[in-house]
This record gives C-alpha cells, structure tokens and sequence, in this order.
C-alpha cells in the first residue's frame, strides 16, 4: 500500500490486487467471517422465501416507524464493529511493553483509533440517535408520518452507504490513519497520499446528505405536525430535545459537508487551503471541524436527556419536574454549543483573551446541564420509582455522567487543559459523557420503547445482566484512563516504555471484556425475549402506564399510527387521557391518506456507493457514470406525482377491529 | 401524586381525537422544509466566505485581486444575474395569474440569463487560468476559484432543475405540485442572487480595494 502513487490505470483507477490485505491474517479472518455471516443470512432469506417481504415491507418503506427500526439495526450492527477495534486497541496497549511490539502493526493500529471514533460516533451513535427520534416523535406528536416520509427514506440508505464505504475500506484498500478527525496537514496529500484519507471523506460526506436531509424533515414535523393542541409547550421532553437536535444537525452538518470538500480539493485538485505552504492554513481546518465538531456531541447528548426525562417521569408515576426550566436549559444549551468550539485546541495559541472566553462558554455549560439533573432528581423525590431497567440506567447515567461532566469542567480551565491536552484524561472524559450519556440513554430509550416497536417487552434478568456488565466494565475501562491521562500518558500510543504503566492498561482492558460480556448479554437478551415473545407480550399497548401520546395506541402501531387524529390538553397528554375518561372510539373509521412506498432512495444510496467506490479509487469513468445516473434517477423521481394512497376505511375497521377484541380479552 | 396535575380531575371529559378531519394538504410542509434546506446551503457558503476572508490576502507572491479582476466584465456578470431574479420574479407573476405559457417564457428568458451568466464567468476562470492565475498557485486563488465557482455550481444545478420543470410545466400545466416546486425554484434562484451580491461585494469590489 506504501506505493499507492503508481500510474493508474484507465479501467481501475489506482485499485490494484496491491490494495487486498491478503498478507493480513486478521484481516483475513475477518473477512471470512463476515462471507459466512453474510451467506448465511442470504440464505436463510432465500430458504425462507423472505425477500419479497423485506423489499416491500422494509427496505422500500417510507413508514418512519419502519425506518427508525431499520436505523437501530444499522447503529447496533455498527457498534460490533466499533467495539471489535475498541477491543483489539486494548489489548494492543494491555501488552506492548518491555520491548514487546504487541501483535499490531503501526499501520494497522492507527487506522484502528481512527476508524473506531469514525464508526462510533458517525455509524452507531447518529444512526440509534436519528433511529430513536424517527420512531417515537411522530407518534408523540400524534402526527401519522413525518413532513418528507421518501426524504425520510432516502437518508436513511445515505447513512447506510456512508457506513457501507467504511465496512469496504476494511479489505479493499485502507482506512484514514490520521486520527477521527483527519487534521491537515497530516491528512493532506503529502502525508496521506494512500486512500484511506479518501474513504473517510467520502463515507462521511454521503452519510452526512443523509442525516442533513433527516434533520430538515424532522424539524419539519416537529414544527408542522403536531396534533390538535400540542403547543410547544405541551410538547413532550424528547420531542423538545429532538427539535433542538435536528436544528443542530441543520445549523452544523452543512459547516462539516463545506469543509471536508475543501480538504477534498486539496487532496484532488491541488488546492492551497490548509496546506503549509502558498499560503494555505491548517488552523483553519482545526476550527471548522470543531464549529460542527463540538455541536455534534450535543446532537448525540440532548436526544439522551429527552429519553431520561421520559424515563424519569413514567417510572416516578410523576410529573416531570420543572418542565419550563427542562426546555429552557435545552434551549440554552443548544445555543451556547455552538460557542465553545476553541476549547478542543486551547493550545493552538490564539491568546489568554480568546482561551479565557471559550473556557468561561464552556463552563456556562454545565449551569444548564446541572439545572436537568436536578430537574430528574426532584422528579424522583416523593415519586412511586419503578426500578425496572430504563430507570436503572437513568440511575446509572446521573452517576456517571456527574463524573463526566466535572472532568470537562476541570479541561475547560486552559492552564489545566495545557496539561491534559492529548492526554487519556481526556479519553477517559469523552467516553465517560458518551458512554455514560448517550449510550446510556441509548439502552434506556431502546428498552422503554421497544415494547411499542414490538409488542413485547424485553426479558429484564438478561437485561440486568447487561446493565452491571456495562456499568461496572465502563468503570474498569475508563478510570484507569483518568489515572493514566494526569501522569501524561498522552493519547493514540501503540506500544509504552515504562513498564510502570502496565497495570493500569490490564484493569482498563479487563473493563472492555466486560463491556463485551454486556453487550453479549444485550444480545442474548432480545434473543431470548424474541423466542419468549408469547409470554412478554403486551396486548394494551401502554406496558409502563406511560404518560405521552406513543402509549395511547397499540403496540406496535398501525401503519396509520391513530385511528383518529388526538387532540391535546396537557402536557402528560397520555396520562391526561387516562385520568379524564378517555374512551377509545369503536365505529367511524375512515380512509386514511398515506405516501407510497418507493425504491428511489435505496437505488440512489446504491449509485453513491458506487460513486464514492469511484471516487476513492480515481475510477473516473465509474465516478462520471454513477453521477449521471444518480441524476438521472433523481429527475425520473422527480416525474412521479402519484406518490399516495389510501388506506380503506375497511382495513382501518379490520385493523382497530382486531385491538378491540385484544383490549376486551386482555382485561385492560 | 395527585398534587403534581394542574388539570382538575373528574369533570367533563373533553375532546380527545378528531371524529371529523381535513386532510392535510399535500406538500405543506415543504415551503418550511426549502427554507430549512436554503438556509443550510448559506452556512456552506458562509464557511466558503470565511475561508475567503482568512486566507484572501495569502497571496503567496502571485497575482492579487488588481491584477485579475476586470470589473467591466464582471459588472455585465451581475447584470445577467440580476435580471435573471426580475424575469424569475415575472414568471411567478404570470403563474399566479394562471398563464402557463408567459409563465413558461419568462423562465426560458431566465434561463438564458443564467446561461450567459455561466457562459461569462466560464471565460473569467479561462481567462485567469491562462494567465497561470489556477486555483493552485495560492491561497487567495483557490478560495476565490471555490467560493465563485460553488455559486457557479449551483446556478448551474439551477438551470437543470429548471428545464426540468419546464418540461413538467409543459405536461402537466400548473397544477398545485408544479406551482409549490416553482415556488421552492423560485426561492433558490433569488437566494443565489443573494449570494452573488455578497460575492461581487467581498470579493470583487474589496478585493480590487485591497
């Protein structure tokens, strides 16, 4: 791969039989693998005849239900891979010392930290962040779809082709070595002339179409579709914290798409932006990527509060506490992301004036932040706490997160940051805020409303499993980090002198294997819930005594979500409904009007690959024809004007038909 | 528990669902949404803007903007834009009055506009280009030649969706699907103009003050 810069061919760019890792066993291995894997899943579709029904029941659907569940897979399919790497890094560092190389090669090891902040932030955390919104805010809202259900669709197989181009980049070629956010000048041609650099750009870019265009439509719905009612102060907490996230994504996404093209145009053309020399800056690279970089870990942190602020409030049997202050600190906060983004580089030099307004900014953070937990607290004093396993990791969220939050307090004073710029302090932060917040509040949403995605709730003993597994592995894992950060121990090292240092890197490795035994148990855990769904399942629709409006339909929805459109009085709505005598209606069903399913979005996604594939390799003519063709498919949508139907009143009378007799045998 | 409702318990149940529903026009949402989609375009030309302003004097001794610029040429440039948006404008007048063919003249003449507007600043990038003035020689080059040329792209992407929906004009006539994409049309073909005032203003005009 060292020699990448050969004459290319006309047919194959700069692809070679060079570019297939065969010489790496791991690799190797890997593959065969994910052959098998793969195999056997298309087998088993084949045997089971089961293709016509994912191509019309999935793929092509435009039900944001459908789409939410597709993202879910996509981010915890994801999460294995960004877990493997994280995995093999800490082994590596467990045991590269006293002269040992460890068992990975530089060139493989840095693409491994690179590839998994890519694939853990972009491909697990958006995807089961953007998955979570689409499911639950429409029916929050008691809205029927979002605004652009086809949009809805086309951004999701956008993600997907981002996170495609990643998974290739494993055996075709190489992955960026240049860390997650490929600072120039070292991703810049002269240093990286290989393609890895290339992958990132063009994973990131298409995936990034995708969650743009997701974050219009669900500002979108939001803004345009609530029921009857629903002010925006009647509006759930998730909704809340999901309408700020999307104007994030709206606000910072474009500034990442900007950026990455220029370093692109360096790259391709030649250009002088953050080049060393005719007068380029890489500085300024530094700064745009941190104006999207640091709102982006809001975008994955504010969904994360809306689900503990629902979680809270269903499992305390009360009311949120102090509603108005939750919207305005989320309000405050969404803004006050966008000024603190110098603090990623406080020792790039730019002054005691500057380092001090970005450090105060910065602080000004956790005053909101702060406000929430207290917020959750006194939600839980006096309350009725139902500690089932969404509760006990909003529990286990506030702890951590605190510890979190104080260590990002303590990076946000410049003279300390000098410090610990770089270091594993700063490691062990960001994965004790992500993990212990967002994450968190991942497990949390997926299993509070999975019961609605599915109809039955998850088997809690596994459940509790994962939980300790994760809680206590997170602790073994990152505090060792902390430790390692304040002696100096900077961070992306492969192999240590000091044989001091060893212990640390055990326990922190020990951590990760019981992370695993966590996310093991994850999976056994729907496994087992799936093959137990008959005595799980929940035939009301409402398992929790939830209080907003995804609990006053049936579990799962019909495609329709409400029979009849709800209309609002209170912020509980749900809750509401309940206490005052809601009697669900029997008779007046009429047709419903609903957008069609279509295959554009997934063909599309499929072109882009090709035309990243392109791209990545120099295939001129591939790049040329996939782009025409992407708009010529783009236009030919374009000629479609029958894009609904309805759904008859009798399918609507069958279907709510059906519920009754289930509400009627079930009790409730 | 019970002390934590503001709404009274008991009393008469209200309304909790529509038994009667207007449906929801179509595409409602996508005036709002357009907007969404315009205003996420202007962060990428404002990115393109500071990178301009920070590295637009990186001259790396080659040519600056006194040497390159002929605002002649690009004042003739701006004219073409410029009444591009008025016969925009004049095209969604005839639509509001139902006139599909005035309505379809006047974006031809638009059209036209934003080819010469094109066809102009193709023969500017030549022209400095055979100077040696190339986006790679500096800095300042490769920001003007990006930020002016994204512009150019998207005037460019603007006449495709232009014929394009003429031609569904032609088809279908001005049905409410065709009006709401030539108002979203609309809105992108003045945002650029927009766009090209801050460009022939920061650009061109300080430059050559630089």
């Amino acid at each position: 791969m060292t020699d990448a810069s050969v004459a290319t061919s006309p047919i194959f760019g700069k692809l070679s039989l060079a570019a297939f890792p065969i010489h790496e066993p791991i690799l190797v291995a890997t593959f065969a693998v994910v052959v098998l894997g793969g195999a056997a899943v298309v087998g088993a579709l084949t045997y089971y005849r089961l293709w016509g029904w994912l191509w019309r029941d999935w793929l092509t659907s435009v039900d944001h239900k459908k789409i939410g569940i597709m993202y879910m897979i996509l981010g915890l399919v994801m999460l294995l891979r960004g877990f493997a790497d994280a995995v093999m890094m800490r082994i590596q560092q467990a045991i590269a010392f006293n002269g040992s190389e460890g068992y990975l090669n530089a060139h493989h090891y840095d693409q491994l930290f690179t590839v998994h902040g890519v694939i853990m932030i972009f491909f697990v955390a958006m995807p089961l962040v953007t998955g979570l919104m689409n499911y639950v805010v429409p029916l929050q809202i008691g809205a029927r779809d979002v605004s652009f259900p086809f949009l809805n669709n086309f951004s999701f197989w956008m993600t997907t082709a981002g996170a495609v181009l990643v998974m290739i980049s494993l055996f075709v070629g190489e992955f960026a070595r240049t860390g997650w956010l490929a600072y120039p000048p070292l991703s810049g041609i002269s240093y990286s002339p290989e393609v890895g650099v290339d992958y990132y750009i063009w994973a990131l870019q298409i995936a990034g179409v995708g969650t743009t265009l997701s974050g219009i439509n669900l500002i979108c719905t939001i803004v345009k579709m609530r029921c009857p009612g629903m002010s925006l102060m009647k509006m759930p907490v998730f909704t809340w914290t999901s309408l700020c996230t999307n104007v994030l994504i709206v606000a910072t996404f474009p500034v990442l798409t900007a950026v990455l093209a220029l370093l692109t145009l360096d790259r391709y053309v030649g250009t002088n932006f953050f080049t060393n020399d005719f007068g380029g800056n890489p500085m300024m690279y530094v700064n745009l990527i941190w104006i999207w970089g640091h709102p982006e870990v809001y975008i994955l942190i504010l969904p994360a509060f809306g689900i503990f602020s629902e979680v809270v409030s269903t499992f305390s049997g009360k009311r949120l506490f102090g509603y108005t202050s939750m919207v305005y600190a989320t309000v405050v906060i969404t803004i006050l992301s966008y000024l603190v983004w110098l603090h990623h580089f406080f020792t790039m030099g730019s002054g005691a004036s500057v380092n001090s307004f970005f450090g105060i900014t910065t602080m000004i953070i956790s005053i909101p932040t702060g406000a929430k937990i207290f917020n959750w607290l006194f939600t839980m004093y006096r309350g009725r706490i139902r500690f089932e396993l969404p509760m006990m990791w909003t529990i286990a969220f506030m702890l951590t997160f605190v510890i979190g939050g104080m260590t990002g307090v303590l990076l946000a004073v410049p003279p300390a940051d000098f410090v610990l710029h770089n270091s594993l302090f700063l490691v062990a932060h960001f994965h004790n805020v992500i993990i212990g917040g967002v994450l968190y509040g991942l497990f949390a949403g997926m299993i509070y409303w999975w019961p609605k995605a599915f109809g039955f709730r998850l088997h809690p003993l596994l459940g509790h499993f994962s939980f300790w597994f994760w809680t206590l592995g997170f602790l073994f894992a990152f505090m060792p980090l902390y430790v390692l950060g304040l002696m100096g121990v900077t961070r992306r090292m492969r192999v240590f002198d000091d044989p001091s240092l060893q212990i640390w890197f055990i326990i922190a490795g020990f951590g990760a294997f019981l992370i695993l035994l966590g996310i093991v148990s994850f999976i056994a855990q729907i496994a087992y819930s799936i093959w137990k769904r008959d005595e799980l399942r929940d035939l009301t629709g409402d398992p929790w005594d939830g209080r907003t409006l995804e609990w006053a339909t049936s579990s799962p929805p019909p495609a329709y979500n409400f029979a009849f459109t709800p209309v609002v009085h209170d912020n509980d709505a749900w809750t509401d409904m309940k206490r005052r005598g809601y009697v669900r209606p029997v008779d007046g069903f009429k047709p419903i009007h609903m957008p069609k399913n279509t295959p554009t979005g997934l063909v599309l996604a499929g072109i882009s690959v090709a035309l990243g594939f392109a791209l990545i390799w120099h295939i001129w003519w591939l790049a040329a024809v996939s782009f025409a063709a992407i708009l010529v498919v783009a236009i030919a949508h374009s000629f479609n004007y029958h894009r609904d139907f309805h759904i008859p009143a009798e399918e609507v009378v069958a279907a709510e038909n059906a519920r009754t007799r289930l509400l009627a045998g079930s009790g409730a | 528990m019970a002390s934590t409702m503001t709404v009274p318990q008991g009393g008469e149940a209200p309304v909790f669902y529509l038994k009667d529903e207007h449906p929801h026009p179509e595409g409602h949402s996508t005036p709002l949404g357009f907007w969404l989609y315009l205003m996420s375009d202007c962060l990428i030309f404002a990115i393109l803007f500071a990178i301009y302003g920070v590295l637009g004097a990186n001259y790396a001794a080659g040519p600056a903007p006194k040497d390159l610029f002929d605002l002649n040429l690009v004042a003739l440039n701006t004219a073409m834009l410029l009444f591009s948006s008025i016969t925009f404008g004049f095209a969604m007048l005839e639509m509001a009055k139902g006139k599909v063919a005035a309505t379809q003249g006047w974006l031809a003449v638009t059209g036209l506009f934003g080819l010469a507007f094109l066809a102009i600043e193709l023969y500017e990038f030549h022209h400095l280009i055979s100077l040696g003035a190339t986006p790679q020689r500096s800095a300042f080059l490769s920001s003007f030649f990006v930020l002016v040329g994204t512009h150019g792209l998207h005037v460019a992407f603007g006449l495709v969706w232009l014929t394009v929906l003429m031609t569904q004009l032609a088809r279908h006539g001005l049905i409410a699907a065709n009006r709401r994409r030539l108002l979203c049309l609309s809105m992108f073909w003045h945002f650029l103009d927009v766009i090209w005032i801050g460009v022939f203003t920061f650009v061109y005009l300080m430059g050559m003050l630089r």
